[in-house]
């Protein structure tokens, strides 16, 4: 079979818009060819994604990963159906939640990507929402009714009182059950061991059933672990395709290496997930390895590599890059919504980082319509930055009161251990909600963290 | 709320006991109405810490209205420093008036719509200035600068406010320590509309062994003028980020101009000796004579994905 029938070209033309196809050459031309091609792939039987790849085995590690990987059993219950058969299925009161969970080995991230394109905004939430994924370190995440943040309180030099006064504005919002993490802006161990060890004081001090992470390369977590650093989380950005790790210098067998340096710390108290990824679409096309498959497929193609490392939390930044690969704000909610339920669907502990840079198209509606949306569809986790102003990423993203705008619109309560901090240190009342900030001396306690 | 343990240096707070004191008598009661609506975050002190939107408060869980606004501001600032027009005519004159000969080229992208989307036209020459480039190179030699071992490459990128602001500044605080460590410089080298990898065109055109670009950064909301410098040593079309080392947050209030040049300069002396530069160029300039967190790991930070906004995506 040529290109031109070929599944990679299907699922291309079927995809929702996006800057970053039309940027690589994959995009439909119109929306006719596109509504098209999603018929074309309703029709399309699942078990065709199992005979063709849409990345060479041969060629490719992660394409490898996904086939030898493949659960048939667990696939057994959709495996008569089409692609647009599986959406109607997902929709249905059948697929509940132990339906869901004991399906997703037996899907293939293909399959997750094709489906999500034949789903309207409604369907990606709804069906998102029966998805239950829980994952534990120090405390648990993903229970139904929950809904987390990673505290991000990240700083342009990395000074240590300038991360702790992020650090503790947001622990007084509630935020950072999911993780308190940091994206050093110098990559250098002895700068992310200085950073590890404040945070574990902190932890530590106040017994803040929550973990720490410092968002550098796998290799320098590996290092940080030789040197006996008190890393909780092991970091890692990745991509779905082999080469696009290539480009990110890691591999499959790095981060095997790198997760099992992880477990033997043995510092995760309720819960032994230890790492986290962070994805998001365009990076393969960024790092020229997408192998003219779309952006979005390849996303989930991410999913499996993380699916494999049973990661405490997997982060969709999904308007980081900017508007070369989702140029405006519909393309960016369009995005989340996909990201978020094929990383559901997959069984993965999926949150999203909502966020916009300034010369996308974007504002704030657009963060508020897609965290909303993220919350409804029961997203593990969002960011919670200072203001949503990162201002060492200059990029924005959520803040720690979009964070208690959402739990306090939906009724959503923090992991159950580091609620029941928050209400021993009077930041939460007993029904989950935020208390008047009053005198909080602890505050500025917390302030002397490493004095 | 109790006004015990508050901190008087908090202007937020002073306004709002002051709204309360006055607030049975005062002429304006909507505004009496919207102190109580606020709750003032009792660990504002802690700003003087860092620049993030720390302790704004909150009128239940939400943002009061004034912090609002003033995002609403740094936003339209921000956005606006990504549309101002890359005066490259005044940047001549003031390099011209240092005694500094410039070339005025452009990308592919001729427009900012098409730049923001089409970064790989951002990334190499117009027609009509791959050109003029090869004419200069053709028509000069090592007096005019082919040749050189520096090719100075100057972009608006995502920010001419930023080059406007910096790259003057930073220019002056570069050129002596080059040319005391003996290395020949080519003319600057002006692009509109470049992201990094136009550098690699230029100076392969120019024939030079190391290419620096000085880069207009994406802006922030707190830095909407922040400059970004990259080197590339053995600069050809075709070079990855891997090659790349890179110097964020050069602008008063970031990374000094004169901390930036000394960096940047100790980077293209080790490149010089290496014969290469990037992730394996390895950066062991003492962090004490140095601000701390100076973002020269290089390209290494791509892996991160989210790295510093000036290390991959400009």
């Amino acid at each position: 079979m040529g290109e031109k029938g070929s599944l990679r070209r299907l699922l291309a033309k079927a995809s929702s818009p996006k800057s970053g196809d039309v940027l690589a050459g994959t995009a439909a031309a119109g929306d006719e060819e596109r509504i098209l091609a999603q018929m074309e792939l309703a029709d399309t039987p699942l078990t065709r994604f199992l005979d063709e790849c849409v990345v060479p085995y041969e060629e490719d590690e992660v394409t490898r990963l996904i086939i030898d990987t493949h659960d048939a059993r667990a696939f057994e219950p959709v495996s008569g159906f089409t692609v647009g058969e599986f959406r109607d299925w997902l929709l249905s009161d059948n697929a509940d939640a132990p339906a869901l969970a004991a399906l997703a080995p037996g899907l293939t991230p293909e399959m997750a990507a094709a489906v999500s394109k034949l789903m309207r905004a409604q369907d990606l939430v709804l069906a998102a929402s029966k998805c239950v994924v829980v994952t534990a370190f120090r405390d648990t995440v993903g229970l139904p009714g929950r809904f987390s943040t990673r505290l991000q309180p990240n700083h342009p030099t990395d000074d240590p009182a300038g991360i702790l006064a992020s650090t503790i504005d947001g622990l007084f919002y509630g935020s950072g059950d999911a993780v308190i993490g940091i994206n050093p802006a110098t990559d250098s161990p002895e700068n992310c061991l200085r950073l590890l060890h404040l945070l574990d004081l902190l932890i530590t001090r106040h017994d803040i059933p929550t973990q720490s992470c410092v968002l550098t390369h796998v290799t320098n977590t590996l290092e940080l672990i030789r040197r006996k650093a008190p890393v909780d989380l092991c970091f890692q950005s990745i991509a779905g395709t082999e080469k696009a790790n290539a480009s990110f210098g890691i591999n499959l067998a790095l981060l095997a290496e790198s997760r099992d340096a992880a477990l033997s710390l043995q510092r995760g108290t309720v819960g032994d997930n230890v790492m986290y990824f962070e994805t998001g679409q365009g990076s393969a096309l960024s790092a020229n390895a997408h192998h003219g498959v779309d952006q979005q497929t390849l996303e989930c193609r991410a999913y499996a590599v993380a699916r494999y490392f049973d990661p405490f939390l997997v982060n969709t930044v999904v308007g980081f890059i900017g508007p070369e690969y989702l140029y405006n704000g519909k393309q960016i909610i369009r995005a989340g919504l996909e990201d978020h339920f094929c990383g559901k669907l997959l069984g993965l502990p999926m949150g999203a980082d909502i966020c916009y840079t300034n010369h996308a198209d974007a504002d704030q509606d657009d963060m508020d319509i897609l965290l909303t949306l993220l919350g409804a569809a029961g997203c593990t986790f969002v960011m919670g930055v200072p203001g949503a102003d990162d201002i060492m990423l200059n990029y924005q993203s959520t803040s720690f009161h979009d964070a208690a705008y959402l739990r306090k619109l939906l009724h959503r309560r923090p992991a159950p251990e580091f609620e029941a901090w928050l209400e021993k240190m009077g930041i939460h009342n007993a029904e989950g909600e935020l208390l008047p900030p009053g005198d909080k001396p602890q505050a500025l306690d917390m302030a002397r963290c490493g004095k | 709320m109790k006004d015990t343990g508050r901190q008087a240096a908090d202007p937020g707070y002073g306004k709002v006991r002051e709204m309360r004191d006055t607030g049975r008598q005062t002429a304006d009661p909507g505004k009496a109405r919207e102190a109580q609506a606020v709750a003032q975050d009792p660990w504002s002190e802690l700003r003087r810490h860092t620049d993030a939107r720390i302790a704004l408060g909150r009128c239940g869980v939400s943002l009061p209205v004034a912090r609002w606004l003033e995002f609403r501001l740094a936003h339209a600032q921000a956005r606006d420093a990504v549309r101002t027009f890359f005066d490259r005519e005044y940047l001549i004159d003031r390099l011209k008036a240092r005694g500094i000969a410039c070339l005025n080229l452009a990308s592919a992208a001729d427009d900012l719509e098409t730049f923001l989307a089409r970064p790989d036209l951002g990334r190499r020459l117009s027609a009509a200035s791959a050109a003029a480039l090869e004419e200069y190179a053709r028509t000069h030699g090592a007096e005019g600068g082919v040749g050189a071992n520096v090719c100075l490459v100057v972009s608006n990128g995502l920010s001419a406010r930023s080059i406007h602001d910096n790259a003057a500044p930073f220019i002056d605080e570069l050129l002596p320590l080059l040319d005391r460590a003996g290395l020949s410089v080519s003319p600057a080298v002006l692009v509109q509309n470049g992201r990094v990898a136009v550098a690699d065109e230029v100076a392969y055109g120019l024939r030079a062994e190391l290419s620096v670009i000085l880069v207009g950064e994406r802006p922030g909301l707190s830095s909407p003028n922040s400059m970004g410098v990259y080197m590339t040593y053995a600069p050809k079309p075709g070079c990855t980020d891997e090659a790349r080392n890179c110097i964020s947050n050069v602008r008063p209030g970031g990374l000094e101009y004169a901390a930036a040049a000394r960096k940047l300069c100790y980077l293209v002396q080790s490149a010089f000796a290496c014969r290469y530069s990037g992730v394996r160029l390895k950066d062991d300039m003492p962090d004490t004579g140095l601000p701390s967190g100076l973002s020269t790991s290089g390209m290494n930070r791509i892996p991160g994905f989210r790295v510093s906004p000036a290390c991959c995506k400009n």
